[in-house]
């Protein structure tokens, strides 16, 4: 069965809203109706989008880390969003796992999205129906695309490369692989929902250097005692140089 | 979350529909076994039919204000095998015809003998009706607390205790509304149905005093950490990703300082629960309308507010990721 999700390397997101913006301008003008803003230049602005990105702040001054969180629906394998659906219009596909909201069939009772417990699901408020993610449904099947393109519009549009698209129950996948071995997990495990999309942790570049590898240990000069001169404990010019 | 006062209303007002309802055919059966005058089939049964469905057709078109698209509300009933919501927009109609049928069956008389039982008591058809009719009541008692309860991630919700709620202040309601009820069209039975809603409101104030202290002793289990899956005591949010309001920050979030929440509660257990109690030992045994009544509309303002704090403490665990707005 396939799975397609999203896996989301936070160690590489830089947090410059390219998705955000890419995700909006594909789902507004794509075959299921603009995605609707109220006051998009007034004074409150708001509307609906499939995708944010947030910024938290780890960690006490000055020992800290900022992370940009992209967010979007994680397409959860067992969502929580589509029993309580009175209509039907929530659904999971069986070929491809994307949960999907059936516009023409929605009532708007948000019930859905008090059932989910990420925040995925939003209002569109003109529209007035449940609007989320739809991991561009209408483009990763497209076949008037060439192959390198028909992939979400947030995947495409990252300048970093954070985002990996796939099928994750592939082992040979991108998606399963990066999971697998950078130690991809889902986002509050603790409700069973079984998110498909994944997250990457971040990772601090560190490194160690040894001694051997600042003085060249296998040096011939050594074999005789004639080197190092002077001795690394004798001082030297800069206190630091012997060969 | 957000109180919508559609919601509010809705549950409100079936749960009184429902529990007035049950109280009618409560006192036909307690009548039948001759433990009561019989009173009115006109006056009582088929007027407090009559409001019990006003109640019920009320709360029908409040909820109606809750859709996006009422339009497309008569879709709500297809997915009954998987959701609540669905379950109660099946049974909320089938209560009502279940209602105007026992209403109209006692307006114009229409009680032919459906069964004699061994012992030699006829049970009509206004019995089969009210039978069907309470049964309805409390499957939908249990349908719109299921709404709420079935969301294991909204802890304060998620308890047998908010089936338990729903039912008896629903009920408690409806007993009262029919002692008020009933000291105007069957005296007889005002003691009987003032003693009833009496106990109901006394038990559904344990079991609402009840919940409160369980919602208080929550621990959250989800947190910031598991909600980012970073392990770190200290996370704090810097950006929501945008400056202006969204769905996500207006639906969950009733926007109000905690001393509102702690107001609203002693207003609720006041209005709802003690001043009824005290109404009702008062107009109870002296057969009073006027203060039967004031301990209904005192105790539906009360379940008003309750059911707004039943709302406002829900906590949702998205509000992680909108730690600026909570």
């Amino acid at each position: 069965m396939t799975q397609l999700a999203l896996v989301i390397d936070l160690n590489v997101c830089v947090g410059c809203h390219a998705c955000v913006t890419s995700c909006k301008e594909w789902n507004t003008s794509g075959s299921a109706g603009p995605l609707a803003d109220t006051m998009p230049y007034g004074k409150d602005p708001s509307g609906a989008f499939f995708n944010r990105v947030q910024t938290f702040e780890v960690g006490e001054y000055p020992d800290t880390q900022t992370v940009h969180f992209p967010k979007s629906c994680l397409h959860c394998e067992d969502p929580p969003c589509v029993p309580v659906c009175p209509t039907g219009a929530s659904y999971k596909r069986k070929e491809d796992g994307i949960v999907l909201v059936d516009y023409d069939k929605c009532i708007g009772c948000k019930y859905c999205s008090w059932a989910c417990p990420y925040g995925a699901r939003e209002v569109d408020p003109v529209r007035k129906v449940m609007t989320k993610c739809t991991l561009c449904v209408d483009r990763i099947y497209d076949r008037t695309r060439p192959e390198a393109e028909r992939k979400p519009a947030c995947v495409l549009a990252c300048p970093t490369s954070a985002r990996l698209f796939g099928d994750i129950h592939d082992p040979d996948s991108e998606v399963a692989q990066a999971i697998r071995e950078q130690g991809g997990y889902a986002l509050m495990p603790e409700w069973g929902t079984h998110p498909a999309n994944h997250y990457l942790p971040r990772r601090r570049a560190t490194s160690h250097i040894h001694d051997d590898e600042l003085l060249r240990a296998d040096n011939p000069l050594k074999v005789d005692g004639l080197l190092p001169r002077p001795p690394k404990s004798d001082p030297s010019l800069d206190d630091v140089m012997s060969w | 979350m957000r109180p919508d006062y559609s919601v509010l209303l809705l549950t409100t007002l079936i749960g009184a529909g429902q529990g007035l309802f049950v109280a009618l055919f409560t006192v036909q059966l307690v009548a039948l076994a001759g433990q009561l005058p019989s009173p009115d089939g006109h006056a009582f049964y088929a007027h407090g039919s009559l409001l019990a469905l006003a109640l019920l057709v009320g709360g029908l078109v409040a909820s109606f204000f809750h859709l996006g698209r009422p339009e497309r509300a008569w879709r709500s009933a297809a997915m009954w095998r998987t959701s609540w919501l669905s379950r109660e927009v099946i049974v909320l109609p089938a209560l009502m015809g279940a209602v105007l049928v026992f209403g109209v069956a006692h307006l114009v008389g229409f009680r032919p003998v459906v069964v004699t039982l061994p012992s030699g008591l006829a049970i009509d058809a206004t019995l089969a009706f009210g039978t069907a009719g309470t049964l309805l009541a409390f499957a939908l008692f249990l349908c719109t607390a299921m709404i709420y309860a079935c969301l294991p991630f909204l802890r304060e919700w998620a308890t047998p205790l908010t089936v338990l709620n729903f039912t008896l202040l629903g009920s408690a309601s409806g007993f009262t509304v029919a002692a008020a009820f009933a000291a105007f069209t069957a005296p007889g039975a005002t003691r009987f149905l003032a003693g009833w809603a009496f106990v109901l409101t006394l038990l559904g104030a344990i079991s609402r005093t009840a919940s409160l202290v369980r919602n208080a002793r929550l621990k959250p289990r989800s947190t910031p950490q598991t909600a980012l899956g970073i392990k770190h005591p200290r996370i704090v949010q810097r950006s929501a990703g945008f400056l202006g309001g969204s769905f996500n920050t207006r639906e969950f979030f009733h926007g109000r300082p905690a001393s509102v929440l702690r107001t609203v509660k002693w207003t609720f257990l006041l209005l709802a629960f003690a001043v009824p109690l005290a109404l009702l030992a008062l107009g109870g045994p002296a057969g009073s309308g006027p203060v039967l009544a004031a301990a209904f509309l005192s105790q539906y303002a009360g379940l008003l507010a309750e059911r707004w704090f039943f709302f406002a403490q829900a906590s949702h665990p998205q509000n992680l990721y909108y730690q600026d707005v909570a």
